[in-house]
C-alpha cells in the first residue's frame, strides 16, 4: 500500500468524491438527529434544540421498556435460530467438491436479492386466513367430513375456521429468521471456507468424535464468522420495521416501528431520534471495539 | 469408545469424515433450507397465474393479473420512478464508489481503520435508522422531499456496497503490472486508464448492478425519503397490500422479482466468467 502523502492530488481526486457524499448525506445527517435526541417537542409537532436527557430518560420508561426488551428478544431468539439452520448449511456448502460450492452459494443468496417486502408479502401467501397453508387445511378437512358423512357422523368435525398463522409473534420471527438466512450464512461460509482442515483431521485421528470436533475444534475456530455473522443479524432484525409492520400483530410492535411511528404519527422528533440511537449506539460499540482488536492483532503480529 | 469404532467403519466404507454432503443428515438439512428459502417466494409467484380472485385456490392458469398490472396507470408511473431513481443513483454511486474502493485499496492514510468503519456504517445500521436520519436532515436544511431526495439517499447507501465490491476486485491485481507500464514510460493517467482500469471492469459491473439492484429494490428509505405522491415500485406494491391482496399483487411482485433476478445473474455470471478467465 502506498502512502498518501507520495500523490496528495491522486489521492484527494479518488477519496474527495465519496467522502463528501457520505459526509454531507450520511454523516451529516447521523450527527442532526444525534443533536434533535438532546432536544424538546414543541406543541405542534416542532422540534426545539435543547440538552436535555429527557428523550433517553422516556425510552427507558416501562412501556417503551417492553418494546425494547421485546425487540431483543425477537431479535436475539431470530438469530439463535438463523444460527441453528445456518451453520449446518454453511458446513454442508463450505465442505462440499468445488464445482457444487457456487452453484450453492448461488441458491442461497438468490432470494436475498428479491425485494424484502416481496420476499414478506411472500408470508402473507403463505400463512393467510385464505393462504396456501389454511387453504390446504381446509380442503383436508373437507375430505375428512365427507368421510365422517359416510360413516354417519355428519357433524362430528363441525365448520373449518381458517388457523390464524399471522399476525403474532411467531409469524414475526419466522419473517426475521427467513429475510436474514443469508447474512449468517454468507460470513459462516466465508471463514469456513478458509479453515484449516487438518485440525479438523487431526482431532478425528486422535478419536475425538464429531459432535466433539465441532464443538471443541470446529465451533471454536469459526467463532469470527459466528459472531460477525450473528451481530448483523440481531441488529437487522431487532431494527427491523416491516416485518413486524406487514407480519405480526397488535402486539409485535418493535423497536423499528416505535421509531417510525414517532417520526409519521406522533410527529415527536426527538424521542424517535433519541429511540434510534437507542438502537445505534450498541452498533457503534461493537464496530469500535471489532476495530480496536483488529488493530491490536495486527501490531502483536507485527512485533513477533 | 462408540466414536471410535464408527469412524473405523466410516473409514473402512471409504468416506472421508470431513466430506459432510455426503451424509443424508446433511443433504436433508440443506434440501429444507433450500425449501423454506424458495417456497413461499414460489408459492408466490405460481398465485400470480391463477384465474381466481379471492385467495389461493387454484382455479387454472391465467394471465389476466398481468394485462391489469400492465395497464395499471399508477403501477406505471410508479416502475417508471423506480427506474429513474434506480438509474440515476446507480451511475453517481458506482463512479464515487468505485473511486473511493480504489483509494481504499491502493492507499494508507491515518485513520483509515475509523474512516472505514464510518464509511462502511450505512450497510451495518438498521435502515429505519437511515431513513429518519435522511429526512429529519432534509427537513432540517429546509429541502422539500421529492424523487431527488430519494436519488440522493440512495447513492449514499449504495456507495459503500459499490466501494467494497471494487475493492474485493482489486485485491487480486497484480501490481507489478502498474510497475512495468510505469518503467516502460506511460504517465499516471495512461497507467491508470490502460492498465488498472480494465481489470477493475468486472468489479466496476458488479458493483453498478448490485447498486441498482438494491436501489430498485429499497422500501425502507425510499417510503420515508420520497415527498407525497411520489411512488416508486415497491411502495407501491406496500400500499397496494395495504388495501386489497388480489393476485395483481402478486403478478407486480413477479415482474420485480424477473428483473432483480435477471439483473444479479447476470452480473454472477459475468463475474464467475471473468475470475475463471483470469486464472486461465
Amino acid at each position: 500500500m502506498e502512502d498518501w502523502r507520495k500523490n496528495k492530488r491522486v489521492f484527494a481526486v479518488f477519496m474527495g468524491p465519496a467522502t463528501f457524499w457520505l459526509l454531507v448525506f450520511f454523516t451529516i445527517p447521523v450527527i442532526v438527529i444525534w443533536v434533535y435526541s438532546f432536544g424538546e417537542r414543541g406543541p405542534l409537532g416542532q422540534t426545539y434544540l435543547a440538552f436535555s436527557f429527557d428523550n433517553y430518560l422516556r425510552a427507558i420508561e416501562p412501556i417503551h421498556l417492553k418494546i425494547l426488551w421485546k425487540s431483543i428478544w425477537i431479535g436475539g431468539l431470530s438469530t439463535f435460530l438463523c444460527l441453528i439452520i445456518g451453520f449446518p448449511v454453511a458446513l454442508g456448502i463450505a465442505f462440499a467438491p468445488d464445482r457444487w460450492k457456487n452453484p450453492l452459494l448461488l441458491v442461497v443468496v438468490l432470494p436475498f436479492f428479491t425485494n424484502m417486502l416481496i420476499r414478506t408479502f411472500a408470508w402473507i401467501v403463505v400463512l393467510g386466513a385464505r393462504g396456501i397453508v389454511n387453504t390446504g387445511l381446509g380442503w383436508m378437512h373437507g375430505q375428512l367430513d365427507w368421510l365422517f358423512t359416510l360413516a354417519g357422523q355428519p357433524d362430528l368435525l363441525g365448520r373449518f375456521t381458517p388457523l390464524g398463522l399471522l399476525y403474532n409473534n411467531y409469524t414475526v420471527i419466522v419473517g426475521l429468521v427467513y429475510v436474514h438466512l443469508p447474512f449468517l450464512i454468507l460470513p459462516l461460509y466465508a471463514t469456513l471456507e478458509k479453515l484449516d482442515r487438518s485440525y479438523l483431521e487431526a482431532s478425528l485421528d486422535l478419536g475425538a468424535g464429531q459432535w466433539r470436533t465441532f464443538f471443541s475444534v470446529l465451533a471454536p475456530l469459526a467463532m469470527p464468522g459466528i459472531v460477525t455473522g450473528c451481530m448483523l443479524v440481531f441488529i437487522l432484525s431487532m431494527g427491523n420495521f416491516l416485518i413486524p409492520d406487514r407480519l405480526g400483530g397488535t402486539d409485535s410492535l418493535m423497536i423499528g416501528n416505535l421509531i417510525a411511528q414517532e417520526f409519521i404519527k406522533a410527529r415527536d422528533w426527538p424521542f424517535g431520534a433519541a429511540l434510534s440511537f437507542v438502537v445505534m449506539y450498541p452498533v457503534f460499540i461493537f464496530f469500535a471495539a471489532n476495530a480496536f482488536r483488529a488493530r491490536y492483532l495486527e501490531r502483536a503480529r507485527a512485533e513477533t | 469408545m462408540t466414536d471410535v469404532v464408527a469412524s473405523r467403519r466410516r473409514r473402512r466404507r471409504g468416506v472421508n469424515p470431513l466430506e459432510y454432503l455426503k451424509r443424508p443428515w446433511m443433504w436433508l438439512t440443506l434440501l429444507a433450507c433450500f425449501l423454506f428459502l424458495y417456497f413461499p417466494l414460489v408459492t408466490l409467484v405460481a398465485f400470480s397465474f391463477n384465474s381466481y380472485k379471492r385467495g389461493f385456490i387454484w382455479k387454472g392458469f391465467s394471465l389476466k393479473w398481468y394485462e391489469k398490472a400492465l395497464n395499471n396507470q399508477s403501477l406505471h408511473e410508479a416502475f417508471f420512478n423506480s427506474m429513474h431513481v434506480a438509474a440515476v443513483s446507480t451511475v453517481v454511486s458506482t463512479a464515487l464508489g468505485a473511486m473511493l474502493g480504489l483509494a481504499l485499496y491502493r492507499y494508507w492514510f491515518p485513520w483509515k481503520g475509523t474512516y472505514e468503519g464510518i464509511a462502511h456504517l450505512p450497510i451495518v445500521i438498521p435502515e429505519i435508522c437511515m431513513a429518519v436520519a435522511m429526512v429529519t436532515f432534509f427537513w432540517a436544511i429546509g429541502i422539500e422531499l421529492s424523487l431527488s431526495t430519494v436519488i440522493v439517499s440512495h447513492i449514499a447507501f449504495t456507495i459503500p456496497f459499490v466501494a467494497v465490491v471494487v475493492r474485493a476486485r482489486m485485491a487480486g491485481f497484480d501490481k507489478s503490472l502498474e510497475e512495468a507500464s510505469r518503467d516502460l514510460g506511460a504517465s499516471e493517467w495512461q497507467t491508470f486508464w490502460y492498465v488498472t482500469f480494465p481489470y477493475m471492469i468486472p468489479g466496476l459491473v458488479a458493483g453498478a448492478l448490485m447498486a441498482f439492484v438494491l436501489s430498485l429494490d429499497d422500501f425502507v428509505i425510499t417510503f420515508f425519503t420520497a415527498g407525497v405522491g411520489d411512488n416508486t415500485f415497491p411502495v407501491k406494491i406496500y400500499s397496494m397490500l395495504r388495501f386489497s391482496v388480489t393476485p395483481e399483487v402478486n403478478a407486480a411482485s413477479t415482474i420485480l422479482i424477473a428483473i432483480t433476478l435477471s439483473l444479479t445473474l447476470v452480473a454472477m455470471i459475468m463475474q464467475s466468467r471473468w475470475t475463471k478467465g483470469h486464472k486461465e
